[in-house]
Order: C-alpha cells, then structure tokens, then sequence
C-alpha cells in the first residue's frame, strides 16, 4: 500500500502528462498494456501470469478516446477527493456517484470497474490505494487459523476461525492487508480452497478440517480478490500449499486458473494475488469416469468456454488441454456434490483422502 | 373470348351463343368465385369496388374531380343495402338497361384503353348477385348535366335473355347537378380490418389523391376522406387493338362487329399500326383475299390471320395512351393516407419507361414511405395496384409480391432472411402496374400474374427505390457521425481540458491547435428538439480552421412545414473558433425527425464538414430518366 499523498502524486502526474499534451498542441492519448487473452505472459521469475507488451492506445482524435480520457479524470478526482477526506466508497457507490459527472457518467457499472483497474494499471498502484472496495462478497474461512482485524472502532480484535465463529466460518473482509489484517498463528498444513458452499458446508459438517488438520476456504464461485490475496498470504507466509476443490466443469477451471495463474482481468498484479503452486483437484474430466459420477450435459456455452480455453495460453499444459479435451469428448460436466451419490461421508472418508495422496502425479 | 379480357386465362371455348343459352344465373352461380363472390364478406366488397371503379372512371374520362359516397345500411339478418353515389358525368337514360342490365355491355368492350373497371361485366354481376341472394332488384338514379331531371330505375336482371329487367323507371328531382347513385340489395357480411371496404377506399385515395371518398358503415359511423390536390389525372386513351395483343376470339368478335365492309379495310381501320402496306402483306401471308366480307371469315380464316400478324413486321403500339399516376399523384396520396404514421422519409417515386408485353402497353411506377412510426420488427407493408385500383386480396399469388420477394434488401438496410421473402422494416412499399390488358391470374383481378417483362420492371423500380431509403439511410448515418466529430472538438476536448487544469490547479491551455489537428474544417451541425407542434432547430457554423472564412448556406428540410424568411444565410469573414448560429422551427408532426440537407456554395468543399455542395439543379423539381413520362 502506498501513502496517500503518494497515491495522489502518482494521478496527478497521469493527469499532468494529459495537460501537457494540450498545452504543447498535441493530440492527448493514454497507452497501457493491452488487457486481453492475447496479451498475457508467463513471468518466468514468479511463475503466474502478466500482461505483455502489447499496448492499446486511446486517443483524443476518436469520441471514444475522448470519453475515455473525460471518465479516468472525473475518477481521478473523485478519488482526490476521497484521499482528501480520508473516506472510502464502493466501487457500486463510485457506479452511482459517476451519475452526477455529467460526461464522465458510467453506461454500466461494468464500465467502471473495468476503469478502476485500468487506473490500477496506468498509475501502478492498487484499488485499496484508492480508497475503492468492492461489496463483501461472503467468502468465508473455518480452520485453526488466529487472525487478528482492525474493526471499524479501529481497534484490532484477535479471532480464531474456527473457535471463535460459527458454521458459516469466518467471513474474509474487502482488504486482508496488514493494516486491517494480521495474520498470528496458524495450525494448519494445507488449505483446501472449495468453490460451493455446499460442498463447504459438507466438509465444515464432517469436520474435515480438524480430522486432515486443514483450513477450509469458501471460495464462492470465481473468487474475489481479497479472498485470493488471503490464500497468497498464508501460503507465502506460512508455506502452507492450496489444493483447489470445485466443480467439474470449464468455469471451475477458470477459477483454479485465476488463484494458480492469475485472472486475464488483474494480470498487472498478479504477482500479487496468484499462487502458482495451487494444485487443482478436481472434479476432472478423468473423475467423472473413474467414480461414475452423476453428470449433465455440456451447453452450447460450455463447449465454447471449453475451446476458448484450448486457446487460452494459461490453460496450454499437457495435462490441462488432456482434461478439456476429455471433457469435450464425453460432453459431460459434474457438481462437486455428485459426489453424494455414494453416501455424504463419500467425499471426505474417500474421494479427498484418495486425490490428496495423488497429487504428485496430477499437474 | 368473353372472360379472357384482361386476364391471362386460356380463352374459353365456349362462344356467346353458347353461353347465352345456358343460364347465366346459373352460371353465375357455379362460378361466383371467378368474379370474386366467393363470400359473405367478399361479397359486400365485391360490390362496393365494382361501382366505385367505375364512378373514378367515368370521372377521370370526364374530367371531373370524383367525390364518392358509399354507404352501407343493414336491413335485417345478413341483407344490407349497399349505395354508392357519385357526381360522374351521369348515364344516357336509354342506356341505362344497358349498362346495368345486360353481362358484357360496357361502352368498352371494344376499345382498347387502361382503366379501373371489369369489361362490362363487373356491375352487373353485381345487380345479379343481389338478385340471387336477395330476390329484390336493385335501384339506380342518374342525370347528366345536360338533362332537366334525374332518372331513377328499379331494375334486375332478365337472366334468361341476358338483359335488363325494368321494374320501374320516373323522373325525379334531383338536386345534384350530375351524377349517379346506385343502391343493390344483397347477403353479405360487413368486415372491418385487412381486405375491408375502409381500407379499400383508403387504398383507392392513395391512388386518387383529387377524389374526397366517403364511407357511411352499417352503425352510421362516416369516414371521410378528402382529396389533397385538385389536379385532374390525366385520362387514357382509347386505341384501336394491336394485332399481336389479340386472342382469336377477339379477332373473331371484332370481325362480326366490323363497320368496314371488306377484309381488307377490316384490317387497315380497326386495327393499330397496319398500314396498307402492313395490310398487303397481312393478305399475302394469310392467302385470304382482301374483299371477302369480315363477317364471313371462318374459324380457319381467323387462325391465318392471327398467324399472319406474327409474321409481318409491325410497330409496337403507341405508348402515349396510358394514364400513370404520375410522381406527384403518388407523393401526395402517400402523404395524404400514410401521414398519420409520421414516415421520416418519403421515397421519391419512380416510373418506369412504357413496354410492350403481348402486344400491349404497359408500364410500372412506384414509390416508397419509411421510418417514423411505422414498426421496424414488422414486415414491410405492400400496396399493390393495378391500373388504379388496389389490389387486396391473393397477396401471394401476385407478381409484385413475388418480385419484392426475389430482391435481396439487405443491401438497402432492411431484415431479411436469406435475402429472399417479404423483407423487415418500417416501410410502406407502393406498387402500380397499369397498362391496357394487363395479365391478371383471374378473372376477378386480384393478383397479377407472374410474367417475367411485369416481373423484372417492376424490379427495376423496387432497385431504384430500395436506393433511396439506402441514400437516405446513409446520410442519416453521416449526419450522425459528423455531429459526434463535432461533439468531440466542440464539447469532449474542451472538457477535457478543464478537468484536468481544475485537477492540477493550473490555467486551462489553449486547444485550437488541438483542435484544429483533430478538425481542420468548417463544420455545419444542427440541434433540434421536439416542441408540440413541430421541432425545433439550432444550425450552427463553426470555423475550426485557421482562417477567416466565407460560404452561403442553404438548408433544405425533408418533411415538415417551414414558413418564414428563406432558409439561406451568407456568412462573411467568420473567424477561427468562432460560429455562427441560426434557429428556426418546422411545423408539423413529426416523431422522429432525420436531420436537415444542407447546401454551401463560396467555399473549397474540401474544408467543409456536415453539408454539401449545392447540386446545380437545386430548387428545379428533380428530373431524372425514371421519372413518369407524358406527366402535365
């Protein structure tokens, strides 16, 4: 994190490279890295993926460049004046409060949050920099694990997840960074990171966590970035692998790329936020026919996410193009929870047991 | 021969002594649905159309503005009364039975000329079908300007001797000056919607913009709907037959009615374009001798002469005997009925040159209404004519369906699957074939028929039409995008600027370099904004170049009234970054306005954006090669 007053040298010395060029006679253009799938590259030093060195301009000549410019600076300032006053905002509040910006208003909040990580990319600096947050998303955490929080009296409150809350675990805040979070005592050797919160609710139930002395993670669907940010702290900080537990089907490989490699999206920190010695664990293609699992059939959708991702550059290893192409071959997905066709206790007495001890050959 | 006229039927065999003997009642009732009786709702229209194309005719022969009232009163049950009256030049009283008495009268039987009516058969099919269903006769009341009185007739139809039967005939006072008003008893049923009687008489104001039509429905509801121009159309022309555009029958039932006393006078007088040249060869080909009597001509002899005519060279007909609608007709009867959808554009009309199909002449005109109000996930809207009559019924039978369909429209900016069928968009397709005999696939000329000449003209127009809208669209899109290039220097770069001088706390700089490397030009942009009545417009010149500069502007709006000073402006020495500015406000209904043409003379082209050189025939009604010929 940045001090505030070197956030806001940082935008102002974007803003002045704008004024200069209006003031010289020239034509004002932003340029950054291009944020595509096109464009991301191995690091090979950090091992996760990052932007490359194609750049997309944006010029002053087109109305969309113009926009564009108009919007970053109406943002710009809004977060001046947030420094300024030491508040912060949503990003669906910044969404809102942009009605009001007259030519810089947002057509969705799409837009602005693409933005907002625009910004991030153009100032090297980070969204929590910016006094910007997203909405708690619910991801959760239950495991021996002692944190402590700075609450919003500003005093820090020492928690352990999971004897000091309930089932529903510990819920993971917008920023886990040192100023709002420390991490002090972990009892743990491994974090099993679990996109449902069925399957979650399941393993709290059987009390996995305590039998595999584990930390459970809710992932909740494609994780947030606090949440990703929190399994690279422990992992950096306390060596503790990840193991990734989702769905079998192409959206859950994305979201084991993102926490392994780092999401197309926030390439520009993934240095920051990926693990890239997550290891996935299923449900695979190869599961669904090794334990005869309960499957649908892929959509329309799928398929084309399942080739989308035969191209996408993170997903080129052998074993992974192995799995998607078996998965487009039998045309079949599974849900974590299918599992269950054996018996609740399935999951935890065999199937993790049997894939944890497995994993040095699979990746 | 008898109902082969005008249709492209194979003739019949059966000659007039024939079908003169058999019933025509009976007759008539076996083959209703050729004459278009084929229902209740059918029926009741059947006859409204039958004496409203002939009032029109019998108005535009006469030169007379037509006003025409129909009016339909139920009696009891199922029976109506329906009654059209017009102010046409009124009926001889002695032909009177004659002309509605008798199948095949008609002053036309003979003559060879476009118009709207059946040949001398529609209106009494009429008066027999009442007959049939109702067992009442019908009433008709007539005066000529020339006579003191009125003549009013009860009368049916004597169907075994195929004349008028005279229930009653008085003098009677009317106070109508001329005209003729006809009332027939008969079964039916009163429809509203497609394929009414309001909409055919919508229909027909499109085609008869100087007629005001009034309909009177059942409930005493009235619709009037008034003539928009006092210009009288211009009237066909009768010609004599061309050879080539004959059936046998024809020539046979011309030959029996023949003034000339000899073949050979036969053919030089009643026919066109056989001169006595023409005529010689005609004889020589055919073996007949030129002093045989026309009325003694065999069956065989008929077939040499028919085969003769084909091979001898002969003129194609005169092309000057036909009655377009001409382009100023249509504009006006589009704007007039189609108006209250509020189109954006109004295509301007196109008239294809006169052709000749089997003989006869004929041509194709046709105009276009689009956007507005009309819907855009619909398909296209299709008003078929046919000789100024609009055509409601077989839709898909009919070969201007058919060619819209054939056309690929996509090109022109309409939906259309696979670039065949009925396209999409919000548009209103006007089509009018007219012609003397031109092929129907019936009797009770509904469709025209698909034959290829009718076909690729009538493609040719919906290509210089579906042109139009694409222009039309085009400069749309242009107007749009010069208005953003506009946006961007005018109010995005400025913007720019001052946030980030307001940011940085320091002096907004000075962007006219900025500006003028983004936009080097003159712009012309306008503004408008709906007011109740109208829009209202801002015109804007702003000089982003890096001189004084000089131009006359003139503005031309495409729909909407303007009163007021002209639209014209000399703008002198108007310096850089500086703009001139104009409103003005058009009157009218108009939803969605698509922008003003605007026109510069003074000033390199080059350095303009937004409007265009003026075009040298600016201000002179447009001609073109496409535009109706023969027009006043």
């Amino acid at each position: 994190m940045m001090a505030t007053d070197e956030t806001t040298r940082k935008l102002e010395e974007m803003v002045n490279s704008i004024y200069s060029m209006l003031s010289s006679g020239e034509i004002p253009e932003i340029s950054m890295p291009s944020r595509s799938k096109e464009n991301i590259v191995l690091d090979p030093m950090l091992s996760v993926w990052r932007y490359g060195d194609s750049t997309v301009t944006r010029s002053g000549k087109a109305v969309d460049g113009a926009e564009y410019m108009v919007k970053v600076l109406y943002m710009v300032d809004f977060i001046r004046e947030m420094l300024k006053e030491s508040k912060s905002s949503t990003l669906r509040e910044m969404y809102y409060i942009s009605e009001g910006w007259n030519l810089g208003k947002f057509a969705t909040q799409d837009e602005s949050n693409l933005m907002a990580e625009d910004l991030e990319v153009l100032s090297s600096l980070l969204r929590e920099d910016f006094k910007l947050r997203p909405e708690e998303n619910g991801a959760s955490i239950m495991g021996d694990i002692t944190i402590e929080e700075r609450t919003r009296k500003g005093e820090f409150k020492k928690i352990n997840c999971r004897d000091d809350v309930g089932d529903g675990g510990y819920g993971i805040p917008y920023s886990v960074e040192e100023d709002k979070l420390r991490i002090k005592d972990v009892n743990a050797k491994f974090i099993l990171a679990i996109e449902t919160g069925g399957m979650f609710d399941r393993l709290v139930e059987n009390g996995f966590d305590e039998s595999n002395n584990c930390l459970l993670v809710h992932l909740k669907g494609q994780p947030a970035r606090s949440t990703r940010r929190l399994l690279k702290r422990i992992n950096e900080e306390h060596n503790l692998p990840v193991y990734v537990f989702t769905d079998g089907d192409p959206w859950s490989f994305r979201i084991y790329a993102s926490i392994a490699y780092g999401a197309i999206k926030t390439a520009h920190i993934s240095h920051y936020l990926a693990v890239p010695t997550a290891e996935y664990i299923g449900i695979t293609a190869s599961d669904i026919l090794n334990y005869k699992l309960p499957t649908d059939d892929l959509s329309d959708k799928d398929i084309a996410a399942l080739n989308a991702e035969l191209k996408d550059p993170r997903f080129q290893s052998e074993q992974w193009r192995d799995e998607i192409e078996t998965m487009l071959s039998i045309g079949k997905k599974a849900e974590q929870q299918a599992l269950a066709k054996y018996g609740l206790n399935y999951v935890t007495s065999t199937y993790l047991p049997e894939k944890l001890s497995d994993l040095t050959g699979f990746m | 021969m008898l109902f082969a006229y005008g249709t492209s039927m194979p003739p019949r065999k059966a000659t007039i002594s024939e079908f003169r003997e058999a019933s025509i009642s009976e007759f008539f009732e076996k083959n209703r649905h050729i004459l278009g009786f084929d229902s209740p709702q059918k029926s009741l229209f059947m006859i409204v159309k039958e004496a409203l194309d002939n009032s029109l005719d019998a108005c535009e022969e006469h030169g007379i503005l037509p006003e025409v009232k129909v009016s339909l009163e139920k009696i009891e049950g199922d029976e109506f009364v329906v009654s059209v009256e017009d102010n046409g030049p009124g009926i001889e009283r002695k032909q009177v039975p004659n002309v509605f008495g008798k199948l095949l009268y008609g002053s036309r039987f003979h003559s060879f000329k476009q118009s709207r009516g059946q040949q001398g058969i529609g209106i009494t099919a009429a008066i027999l079908y009442g007959q049939i269903t109702t067992a009442r006769p019908s009433q008709v009341k007539t005066r000529r300007k020339e006579d003191d009185v009125a003549y009013d007739f009860v009368l049916g139809i004597n169907v075994k001797e195929n004349k008028a039967d005279i229930h009653s005939e008085k003098p009677v006072i009317w106070d109508k000056p001329h005209g003729t008003l006809i009332s027939i008893p008969a079964k039916g049923k009163y429809q509203v919607g497609k394929q009414s009687i309001l909409e055919y008489m919508r229909e027909c104001a499109v085609a008869n913009p100087n007629a005001t039509l009034t309909l009177v429905d059942p409930d005493g509801k009235s619709y009037e709907i008034q003539r928009v121009t006092d210009v009288l159309s211009k009237p066909a022309i009768g010609i004599k037959p061309h050879p080539l555009g004959l059936e046998l029958g024809d020539i046979s039932s011309m030959a029996k009615n023949t003034a000339s006393s000899d073949v050979l006078h036969f053919l030089k007088d009643d026919f066109n374009r056989i001169s006595d040249k023409v005529a010689e060869e005609i004889l020589s080909s055919s073996g007949l001798s030129g002093n045989k009597k026309p009325s003694e001509l065999s069956l065989q002899d008929i077939k040499k002469l028919s085969e003769a005519f084909k091979s001898v060279k002969l003129m194609p007909p005169p092309t000057d005997c036909l009655s377009p609608l001409g382009s100023e007709f249509i504009k006006k009867g589009l704007k007039s009925v189609y108006e209250e959808n509020h189109p954006s554009h109004y295509g301007k009309p196109v008239s294809r040159p006169i052709t000749v199909y089997n003989g006869n002449p004929f041509s194709v005109e046709a105009g276009i209404v689009y956007g507005g109000d009309l819907p855009n996930d619909q398909p296209v809207r299709v008003v078929r004519f046919a000789n100024k009559v609009p055509l409601l019924y077989q839709p898909g039978a009919c070969a201007i369906t058919k060619a819209i369909s054939e056309m690929d429209w996509r090109q022109y900016g309409f939906d259309q699957k696979g670039g065949q069928g009925i396209p999409y968009g919000p548009a209103i397709i006007f089509v009018h074939v007219y012609g003397i005999r031109i092929p129907f696939t019936s009797e009770s000329k509904e469709a025209l028929a698909n034959v290829d000449a009718i076909t690729a003209e009538i493609s040719l127009c919906l290509r210089s039409l579906g042109r139009g809208v694409k222009s039309f669209l085009g400069k749309k899109d242009k107007r749009a995008k010069i208005y953003e290039k506009f946006r961007l220097v005018n109010t995005l770069i400025p913007e720019i600027g001052r946030k980030a001088s307001e940011i940085l706390g320091k002096e907004v700089p000075n962007l006219e370099s900025v500006i003028s490397k983004i936009a080097n030009v003159v712009f012309v942009t306008e503004q408008f904004r709906k007011v109740a009545d109208g829009v209202e417009i801002d015109m804007k010149i702003i000089n982003y170049t890096r001189k004084n500069i000089s131009m006359n502007l003139i503005a031309d709006p495409p729909t909407g009234d303007y009163e007021g000073p002209d639209l014209k402006w000399e703008v002198k020495e108007l310096e850089p970054a500086s703009e001139f500015t104009v409103t003005f406000s058009l009157k009218g209904k108009i939803p969605d306005y698509p922008g003003t043409n605007y026109y510069f003379t003074g000033i390199d082209p080059v350095r303009v954006q937004g409007a265009e050189p003026l075009p040298a025939d600016f201000g002179t009604e447009t001609v073109s090669i496409i535009e109706t010929e023969g027009e006043e």
